[in-house]
C-alpha cells in the first residue's frame, strides 16, 4: 500500500520488499509445514507475488480487499498483521481470527482486509457489496475483489459484474490466471476465448497484462483503481502461475497434470528476480543490498514464527462466542 | 473385536470404503452405459480422493465429463440430463461444494418427478463428502444431511462399512430417483472384505450392526464407527447395547428402530451433522411417539454443538462425539455407577493412547 515514509517513498523498493517478504513468508511455511503444527490446508502464492504487490500498491490503506483459499499474499500485501496471519495458521490465539478459520479464511478487517472466502467465488458478491454501501457512503473507497480463474465459471461472477456496471459501482476484480484450477487446465473448463471477452460482455473495462511484471501490473491497476473510484467497475487479467501443489508445501510437477517444461518456462518469469534484476539495472537497488534486505525481512519472518508457536491454542470453550452478535 | 459388517463372501479381499464405493460405480457403470460421470478433476490424479480412479479408462473417456467450476449449473445440467434418460453420478470433493446449487437440488431433482405427475424421472446420483480434521475449518466440514432429508423426493443416504458402501452405491445408480450419497471423508479409509464384482445392497433402511438389550443407539454414517467402539467396551463391561446404522436418512424407515428401542427402552441417536434440527430429533420425536409407553428412559441424542466448525485443534476439541462420550451418555442412561463408567472411558482414551484429534483414529481402518 502506498505509504511515503523514508525507503519506501520509493514505490520500486516498498514493491520489491514487499514480494520479497511474501515469498520469504511463504517459503518459510512451506520449508516448516512438515513439523505438522500448521495443521490446516494451505495454499501458497509463490511465483504470483507481482500481482496481489502490484494490485495492492495501487491501493489507499482504507480500500478494501476480498480473497480466496490462496489468500497470504493478498492479505500481507493489503498491510494485513504477519503476525496474527502466522498464529491463525498454527490455530493460535493470537490468530487474525482467533484459530477460527485458519489460513483459507485470513482477513483483517482494520487492514482493509475484509474477508478470505474459501468456497470458489464466494467472495465476489460481497466484494461488489461493500462497493455498493461505499458509493451510498460517498467515502471515495474501491473495492478490490481478487478471483481465480475458475471464478469466470460461477454464475455469481456474472451476477456480480451485471450488477456493478449497472450501478456504476467502484469495484476492481482482479482475475489471477494461473491456468489451473487445482489439477485441470484452463483449456479443459473453458472454451479458447479471451477471458477478458466475459467483462466486456458486461460492458466492463478491462486490460490484459503480463502477472509476473511489477511494473505492468502496478500500472494497470492503478488505471483500474482510479476508474474505479470514479464509478465505473474494472476488471484485470494478470496472467501468472502458482510453482507448488495446488494445496500443501510441496511441488507437484511429476504426478501428471502438467509438465516439468511447463513449470520451467514460469519458474524463468520469477517476478521477484525479474523485478530484483531490473531494479539492479537501473541503479534503484545497489547490487550487495538484496542480501541483507533478504537477512533484515527473514528476521521479522522468523520473529512472526516464533510469536505464532508461542501463542497458547485457544481453549474449546472459546468455541461458543460469537455465533450471533 | 468381531465383525460390524455381514460380508456376503468372509473370504473376500479387505479393501477400504472408497476404492469399494469406486467399484460400485464402475460395476453400475459397466451394467449400464446411461451411466455418465461429472465431476471437477473428474479424471485428475486425485479421481475423488480415489473413488473415481480408472473409471473412464474402463468404460470411454467421454463418459466422463469435466465439470468446469460451476456446480449450480452443471448439477441443473445433469438433471437436465437424467430427465432425457441418462443417469448421471455427479461427484464433490465437499457437501459445500452442493450449496451452490441448492436450488436445482431442492426444487429440480426432488420435484420433477412429482410436478410432473410422474411424467419425467430424475435418475441422478450426487455424491458428496464430509470433510473433517486437519484444520477444514467451518465451509470444508459439515455434513448437511438434514437439509437434503428435510426436502420429499430425495433420497438421502450415509453409507458407513465397505460392502454396503459398495452395494448401496450400485442401488443408488440404479435407482429412478435422485439419491443424495453423504460420504464422509474418515469412513473412507475403512477396511472390510468386499464381495467382487457386482454387489447390491437395497435402499431399506438401517442395519443392525451390534446387537444387546441395555439401550439403542443409532448413528449415522462416521459416527456409527464410534458407536461400535462405545458398544464394544460397554459388551465387555457386561452391559451388550444395540447399534444400528441408519445407513438411509430418506425415506426414513423407522420399523427396525422402533422394534429395536421396544425390546431396549432406551434411545441413543449419534448424528453425523448438527444436533439442533438433525436427523436424531426426527427419530427420538417419531419413536417417542410410536412407543412412548415402553420407554424406560427419555430418548437422548449427540451431535455436533450450536457453532460452525472451528479450525484449530484447541477449538474443536470435544466438537465431535466419540466413542467416550458415547460410552458415557448410554451408561448414565442405562444407569451404571460413576466408577464403572470412567473404568470404560479410560479404556477407550488407553487404547486411542496419544494420536491427536484432528486425524483419523487407526482404530476405525478395520477391517470390519
Ligand atoms: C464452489 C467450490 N467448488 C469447488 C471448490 C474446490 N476448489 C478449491 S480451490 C479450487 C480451484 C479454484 O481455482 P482458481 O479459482 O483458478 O484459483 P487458484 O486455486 O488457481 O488460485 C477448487 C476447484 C471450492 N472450494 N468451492
Ligand atoms: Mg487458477
Amino acid at each position: 500500500m502506498q505509504t511515503t515514509t523514508g525507503d519506501d517513498a520509493d514505490y520500486r523498493l516498498r514493491c520489491l520488499k514487499q514480494m520479497l517478504r511474501i515469498r520469504l513468508v511463504e517459503e518459510t511455511i512451506a520449508e516448516r509445514y512438515a513439523e505438522q503444527e500448521m495443521r490446516c490446508p494451505v495454499h501458497l502464492s509463490i511465483g504470483q507475488e507481482a500481482s496481489a504487490v502490484g494490485v495492492c500498491d495501487a491501493l489507499m490503506s482504507d480500500d478494501r480487499l476480498f480473497s480466496s483459499h490462496r489468500s497470504h499474499a493478498h492479505y500481507l500485501a493489503k498491510g494485513g498483521n504477519l503476525k496474527a496471519m502466522m498464529a491463525e495458521i498454527y490455530g493460535k490465539r493470537d490468530g487474525c481470527i482467533g484459530g477460527r478459520g485458519g489460513s483459507m479464511h485470513l482477513m483483517d478487517p482494520d487492514a482493509g482486509m475484509m474477508a478470505s472466502i474459501p468456497i470458489v467465488a464466494s467472495s465476489i458478491p460481497l466484494a461488489t457489496g461493500t462497493a455498493l454501501s461505499d458509493k451510498f457512503d460517498n467515502n471515495g473507497k474501491v473495492t478490490v475483489s481478487f478471483l481465480g480463474d475458475a471464478c469466470l465459471e460461477e454464475g455469481v461472477f456474472h451476477e456480480s459484474a451485471n450488477f456493478a456496471k449497472l450501478r456504476g459501482l467502484p469495484i476492481v476484480y482482479v482475475c489471477e490466471n494461473n491456468l489451473y484450477s487445482v489439477y485441470t487446465n484452463l483449456a479443459d473448463r473453458q472454451p479458447d476465448r479471451p477471458l477478458t471477452d466475459i467483462p466486456a460482455a458486461h460492458g466492463i473495462e478491462h486490460r490484459h497484462v503480463d502477472g509476473n511484471d511489477l511494473e505492468a501490473v502496478r500500472k494497470a491497476a492503478l488505471w483500474a483503481v482510479e476508474t474505479a473510484r470514479s464509478g465505473n467497475p474494472t476488471f484485470l487479467q494478470l496472467d501468472t502461475y502458482r510453482w507448488r501443489e495446488h494445496c500443501g508445501p510441496n511441488y507437484d510437477n511429476h504426478i501428471g497434470y502438467r509438465t516439468e517444461e511447463e513449470f520451467q518456462i514460469w519458474r524463468a518469469r520469477d517476478p521477484l528476480e525479474r523485478y530484483r534484476k531490473m531494479l539492479e539495472e537501473s541503479g534503484t537497488l545497489a547490487p550487495a543490498s538484496f542480501a541483507g534486505l533478504e537477512k533484515d525481512i527473514q528476521a521479522e519472518v522468523n520473529g512472526a514464527f516464533a510469536f505464532a508457536i508461542d501463542s497458547p491454542l485457544p481453549e474449546p470453550t472459546e468455541a461458543l462466542a460469537h455465533v450471533y452478535a | 473385536m468381531s465383525m460390524p459388517e455381514t460380508t456376503s463372501a468372509p473370504g473376500a479381499p479387505v479393501i477400504n470404503m472408497g476404492t469399494a464405493i469406486r467399484d460400485g460405480l464402475l460395476e453400475a457403470a459397466r451394467r449400464d452405459p446411461s451411466v455418465i460421470f461429472f465431476g471437477e478433476g473428474v479424471e485428475d490424479p486425485a479421481a475423488l480422493f480415489g473413488t473415481l480412479k480408472d473409471i473412464g479408462k474402463q468404460i470411454g473417456h467421454d463418459r466422463m465429463i469435466e465439470m468446469p467450476i460451476a456446480e449450480n449449473g452443471l448439477i441443473g445440467i445433469a438433471i437436465g440430463a437424467a430427465m432425457a434418460g441418462k443417469r448421471p453420478v455427479v461427484s464433490l470433493q465437499r457437501v459445500e461444494f452442493a450449496l451452490l446449487a441448492l436450488e436445482q437440488i431442492l426444487n429440480n431433482a426432488a420435484k420433477t418427478h412429482y410436478v410432473s405427475n410422474g411424467r419425467h424421472n430424475v435418475p441422478l446420483v450426487l455424491r458428496m463428502i464430509v470433510g473433517r480434521g486437519w484444520g477444514q475449518g467451518p465451509e470444508h466440514s459439515q455434513s448437511m444431511e438434514a437439509i437434503f432429508a428435510h426436502v420429499p423426493g430425495l433420497k438421502v443416504i450415509m453409507p458407513a462399512f465397505a460392502e454396503d458402501a459398495k452395494g448401496m452405491i450400485a442401488a443408488a445408480v440404479e435407482d429412478d430417483n435422485p439419491v443424495v450419497v453423504i460420504e464422509h471423508r474418515w469412513s473412507h479409509y475403512t477396511t472390510s472384505p468386499v464381495a467382487e464384482g457386482y454387489v447390491h445392497r437395497p435402499l431399506d433402511g438401517p442395519r443392525t450392526v451390534r446387537e444387546g438389550d441395555g439401550l439403542t443407539i443409532v448413528a449415522t454414517s462416521y459416527m456409527t464407527l464410534e458407536a461400535v467402539r462405545a458398544a464394544d467396551k460397554l459388551a465387555e463391561a457386561g452391559h451388550p447395547v444395540e447399534v444400528l446404522d441408519l445407513r438411509v436418512i430418506r425415506p426414513l424407515n423407522l420399523d427396525p428402530i422402533v422394534e429395536s428401542v421396544a425390546r431396549t427402552g432406551r434411545l441413543l441417536t449419534v448424528d453425523t451433522g448438527f444436533r439442533m434440527f438433525g436427523i436424531g430429533a426426527e427419530i427420538a420425536s417419531e419413536v417417542t411417539s410410536r412407543c412412548f409407553d415402553l420407554l424406560d428412559a427419555a430418548p437422548v441424542r449427540l451431535g455436533l454443538p450450536d457453532h460452525p466448525t472451528p479450525s484449530s485443534r484447541g477449538l474443536v476439541k470435544g466438537f465431535y462425539p466419540d466413542a467416550t462420550r458415547i460410552a458415557r451418555t448410554a451408561a448414565e442412561m442405562m444407569g451404571l455407577d460413576d466408577a464403572k463408567i470412567s473404568a470404560i472411558e479410560e479404556d477407550i482414551l488407553a487404547a486411542r493412547k496419544d494420536i491427536p484429534l484432528d486425524v483419523p483414529d487407526p482404530f476405525f481402518k478395520g477391517p470390519f
